[in-house]
Order: structure tokens, then sequence, then C-alpha cells
């Protein structure tokens, strides 16, 4: 499967917000590590270089640097690779931005297997768990451009860490851009069935969504975009409404979101979840979006895993 | 690089950094726990610091054009802690809750329990990053703040402090100072024996550090340090304070063991007779 057509890139959205906060408010101040052309940050480079610190390639330097000039009362937006940023920075995130309570703004691009031929080395797909499992570090997997720029701006209000994973591909508007800190998006009603789905997948779920609907099977689309804080309610009344769960991330099945919901509904409303995902495993150098097909992410994948949760819910034969 | 200084000055310094010896003391014995070694060590730098150097005031702890001192080797908690509590800023009564359940005084130095900390360290290397922040704030801000960050030699060999370090030269941070307490020791031995750091010096001059080597323990050269650093405006400065780990008690000088470990009850009571004090309150 090729990557669908009329995409926006996430990035941009990204870069081009920073610009707007940079104006609104004149002590912000930006960080990269030697990838802003990557991550967009060069936009806000160019406008307000005495506000912008290429700190070269010292990820866990540029967290602790962040974090100092948020000790003294700047909003502050860091950038690099989310395998810098999450995996390689991580106990420099943890100490120096989340025990302290910082206000740094990780946006994090790159995230998952559609970094493509870079390969395995740079796709992480394990900083969901670890941002996710940071107390205080607020975590978003926007899905479009639009949801980007909400996100960005709504971190940027909220005071305390935050975790913005961007992908590297574009990918085609699914939302209307209403983004809010802790709330899911309902993309599409339903009662047979729920897809949760997160970033890059949210498209796909959509698409599988459509096709059922096809042959009468009426499908509940999440975009859970804010993994943490976590919509726990409208999960909770997804799994009450349709019985069945079926959650699609480019991240680790062991750590990730579908984790989440299995543990979160098999506390409080047991229903059959299935995870679609990473398996345990890194990724490889290919084609971005041919990977998520290699790894498990297909739409054929997809439809299979939706059509045996309604055949175990009793709902198809 | 020894500075005129009254001889009172320094007897009152010296009075200062025994009393807080003393408390390490206590403190440690009192907790079960902790790291007396370097505590005792970077003492006489905290003791110049606080009472001599930095623009700080226990009455407006949090005032924005105060001096902020960044303790990197964060396991020094307890002189900081009893630092602080000598120059006003903490009961000092307060001192024996160090690392029980509750206190203020966690193990390792953390701003969200206790509000003059300028930022929460222990892990090592990080604490000298968010010195570099905060003296880009200043400079930015336009504020005359000076940032103090104290090192310790262990975390000279993580290269994340090297990536600070070379942020600071890079941006020519004459609002920065890096102390290194060199007492020569980390948890396993001699940093030498483990992984040298030597020629350290010259490292932080390569670094682009206007540098400067000091008996950490002899206050006039202390001061004449940090007035040398003052007057320097062509970028940051390091100080490489030569200490003595355990300085002090003599059964704790220069014995790595003591790195990370209380004393027990006889210890405690035999340094503080050296230290011409007495357990007091102190209670494990």
């Amino acid at each position: 499967m090729s990557a669908p057509p009329k995409t926006e890139s996430l990035r941009d959205a990204y870069g081009q917000t920073l610009l707007e906060l940079g104006g609104r408010d004149p002590r912000l101040v930006v960080l990269d590590a030697d990838l802003s052309g990557s991550t967009r940050t060069v936009l806000f480079g160019k406008k307000y270089p005495e506000r912008f610190f290429n700190v070269g390639v010292m990820e866990p330097t540029m967290m602790t640097m962040a974090a100092g000039f948020s000790l003294e009362g700047r909003t502050v937006f860091a950038s690099t690779f989310a395998v810098f940023a999450a995996g390689q920075a991580y106990n420099f995130v943890r100490q120096s931005i989340c025990y302290n309570h910082a206000n740094v703004k990780i946006v994090a691009t790159h995230g998952g297997l559609l970094v493509g031929p870079d390969g395995g080395t740079h796709q992480i797909v394990e900083d969901i768990g670890l941002m996710r499992g940071l107390p205080g570090m607020t975590v978003i997997v926007p899905a479009d451009a639009a949801t980007t720029r909400a996100a960005t701006l709504a971190v940027a209000e909220r005071s305390g860490p935050a975790y913005i994973r961007l992908t590297r591909e574009n990918l085609p508007p699914v939302t209307d851009g209403t983004f809010a800190v802790g709330k899911a998006s309902e993309l599409r009603s339903g009662s047979d069935l729920t897809i949760v789905a997160v970033g890059a997948l949210v498209a796909r779920a959509l698409e599988v969504a459509r096709e059922l609907a096809e042959v009468g099977i009426s499908t509940r689309v999440l975009d859970f975009a804010s993994v943490k804080p976590f919509d726990e309610p409208a999960l909770l009344r997804a799994a009450r409404d349709t019985g069945a769960i079926l959650v699609l991330e480019e991240h680790s099945v062991l750590t990730g979101v579908g984790a989440l919901v299995a543990a979160t509904t098999g506390e409080n409303y047991p229903v059959p979840v299935r995870r679609v995902g990473v398996p345990d495993v890194f990724g490889e150098s290919g084609e971005a979006w041919a990977l998520l097909d290699r790894f498990g992410m297909s739409k054929e994948r997809i439809r299979d895993e939706a059509w045996e949760l309604l055949r175990i819910r009793g709902k198809v034969q | 690089m020894t500075e005129e200084v009254p001889a009172e000055v320094i007897a009152s310094l010296e009075a200062k950094a025994l009393e807080v010896r003393r408390h390490i003391i206590r403190m440690t014995y009192a907790a079960g726990s902790g790291h007396p070694g370097g505590s005792l060590s970077v003492t006489d730098l905290l003791a110049a610091l606080y009472f001599r150097e930095l623009r700080v005031d226990p009455e407006r702890p949090t005032w924005p054009d105060r001096d902020r001192l960044v303790l990197s080797k964060g396991h020094a908690a307890p002189a900081l802690y009893a630092t602080l509590a000598e120059r006003g800023f903490l009961p000092r009564e307060e001192l024996l809750t160090l690392r029980k359940l509750g206190s203020r005084l966690q193990g390792h130095v953390d701003r969200e329990k206790l509000a003059v900390i300028e930022a929460s360290t222990g892990c090592l290397g990080q604490g000298i990053g968010m010195a570099v922040g905060m003296a880009l704030d200043a400079r930015l801000s336009a504020r005359p703040s000076r940032v103090y960050a104290i090192l310790g030699d262990g975390e000279c060999q993580a290269g994340p402090t090297w990536e600070a370090l070379m942020a600071g030269g890079h941006y020519r941070l004459s609002n920065l100072v890096a102390i290194l307490d060199r007492n020569g020791y980390e948890t396993d031995g001699s940093t030498e024996a483990i992984l040298g750091i030597e020629p350290i010096a010259d490292k932080f001059r390569a670094f682009r550090y206007h540098t400067l080597e000091i008996d950490g323990h002899d206050f006039r050269q202390i001061l004449g340090a940090l007035a040398d650093a003052r007057a320097w405006t062509d970028g940051p400065t390091a100080i490489v304070a030569r200490t003595v780990k355990g300085k002090g008690v003599s059964f704790m000088e220069g014995q790595h063991s003591w790195h990370g470990k209380a004393p027990s009850r006889a210890e405690a009571e035999k340094a503080l007779s050296e230290l011409g004090s007495s357990l007091g309150e102190a209670a494990r």
C-alpha cells in the first residue's frame, strides 16, 4: 500500500505553529540538536535567532539546558528525532525535566517505523511507552497536521512537561483540528466494534471502518492522540457500547497504547481487545509505508483482526 | 590568586565550615545512609560561596536577580542543606530529618520539596547542563545573576558533563562558573585508577574555560578564585579545587569507602569529638 493522496506535513504544521507561539510569547525559547531542518524548528530559528539554540549532537544536554531555561520561568520547546529525544536522552528527560516539573515541551519527529530507509537504529517503537511511564509527562501522538497544530498550542498553554510524537511522513487530514489534552476524538460513530488508533494509523482505521460499513458493520473510530492523560471514560463507553476494541499504533505492542487499552478495560470493563502494532522486534530499512505492511500493520491485517473480534462477539459467523 | 581578606573573615568562614561538618556527621549518622565523604570535601567551597560570594537572601529565596548555585554532584546534599541552614534558609532542627519519609531533605537535592534548591540533581552529568541553561537565561533576560555549578570528579567521566561544558564555552558564558570538587575519589576508588580524568585543568582550558587551580580548603585561595572569576568577562571560568575526601575527620580522609556510607554511632562520636562537638540530638 502506498501513502494515501492529499497529505500534509505534521512537521511543517509544528514549525509554523512554533513561529506563531514565538510571536505570542517573547520569552519562549527553542532548542534543537542539529536536526532543525528536519524538525522544522529552523523556521523559528530564522525569525528569532536570539531565542533559538541549536546545540549540536548532544541530546542529553539539550534536555538539561531546556530544563535550566524553564526553571527560570520560560516555556521551552526542544526538538530532535524521537529516537534521540526519548531514547538517547531518557534519563535526562526523567530527572532534569520531569523530576523538576520543568515546563519543557519535547516535540519529537521521526517516531516509529515510518522513518523508513534509515532503518531500525532510527525507528524507535518504544518511545510512547518510555514517555508515558514518566510521572507528570503529557504524551500526545497527533494523527494529522491539524491536530499537530492544536496539540502544539495546547501544550504551550499547559504548565509542565510534554512529549509530542510526530511522524516523518506526510499524513492525510483525518480530524477537524479540534483537540483537547485528555480527550479522545470520536472520528466515526459505531456500535459493533471500536477501533482505537493513534498517529499514522488513524487514517487506516477510518479506511477499514468505511469498508466494514459497506457490509453493514458499524465501527466507532476513536483518535486517542492524547495518550496521557488518557480519556478513560471514552474508552470504557466504547467497551460498553461496542463490546470489542481493536487498537492500532505504529509502536511496540508491548508498551504502547494497546497495552494501555487492554489494562484499562481489563480492570474496569473486560472486553476482547486486539493489538495491532509492532511486535517485539526492531525495524529495518525499507520504503516507509511498505514497512507498516511488513511489520503487521497492513490494512488486510487490520481487517482480519476486526473480523476476528466480530466473530468472538458473535456479531458475524 | 590569594585575596587580601581580613583574618576575622577567614576565621568566621572556618567556624561556619566546622559547624557544617558537624551537621554532616550528625545528619548522615541519624539517616543511617548518605554521602559524608564528598560532603566534607565540598564544605569549604560551599561556605565561601554562601557566606561571601553568592548574592542570595534568606528573606527572598526566589528573588529573580539572585545568584544560582546548582549542585551537580547532588549526593553532597547534606553539605548543601547544612550550609543553607547555617545561612538562614531553613531551620537547623530540620537537618536531622535528612532522608526520612516526608522530609524536605531528600537523599539527593530536590527543588520540588525545598524551593531554595535551584535544580533537582542526583543522577550525574545533568546539573552543569541546567546551569548552562540558567546562565543563558540570565544573559537573555539581561539579569545580573551569576550561575555556579559544583561538579564532582566522578561525573567528569560522564559524556554529558562535557557536552554541557562545551556549550558553556561555545556561548562564552562569563556569568557561569564551574567548580570541580576534585577530591580524587568516586564510589569504587580513585578516579585515576578507575578512569583517569587528568589532566583535568587542561581539559577545561581546551573547552574554552578560564581555568584556575586552587586548594579547595584554603579560604584565601577560594575567595581569590571566585573574585577572579567574577572579574573575568571573556567566557566561563572553571575552578579546579583540589580537596580531600572526608576532610576534617581523620579516619574518613582520603578513604573512598566513605563515599556513600553513614558512620556508626561510635564512628560518629569519634568524628564529632575530632570536630569539637558531640552527637547532641542526633539518634538513629
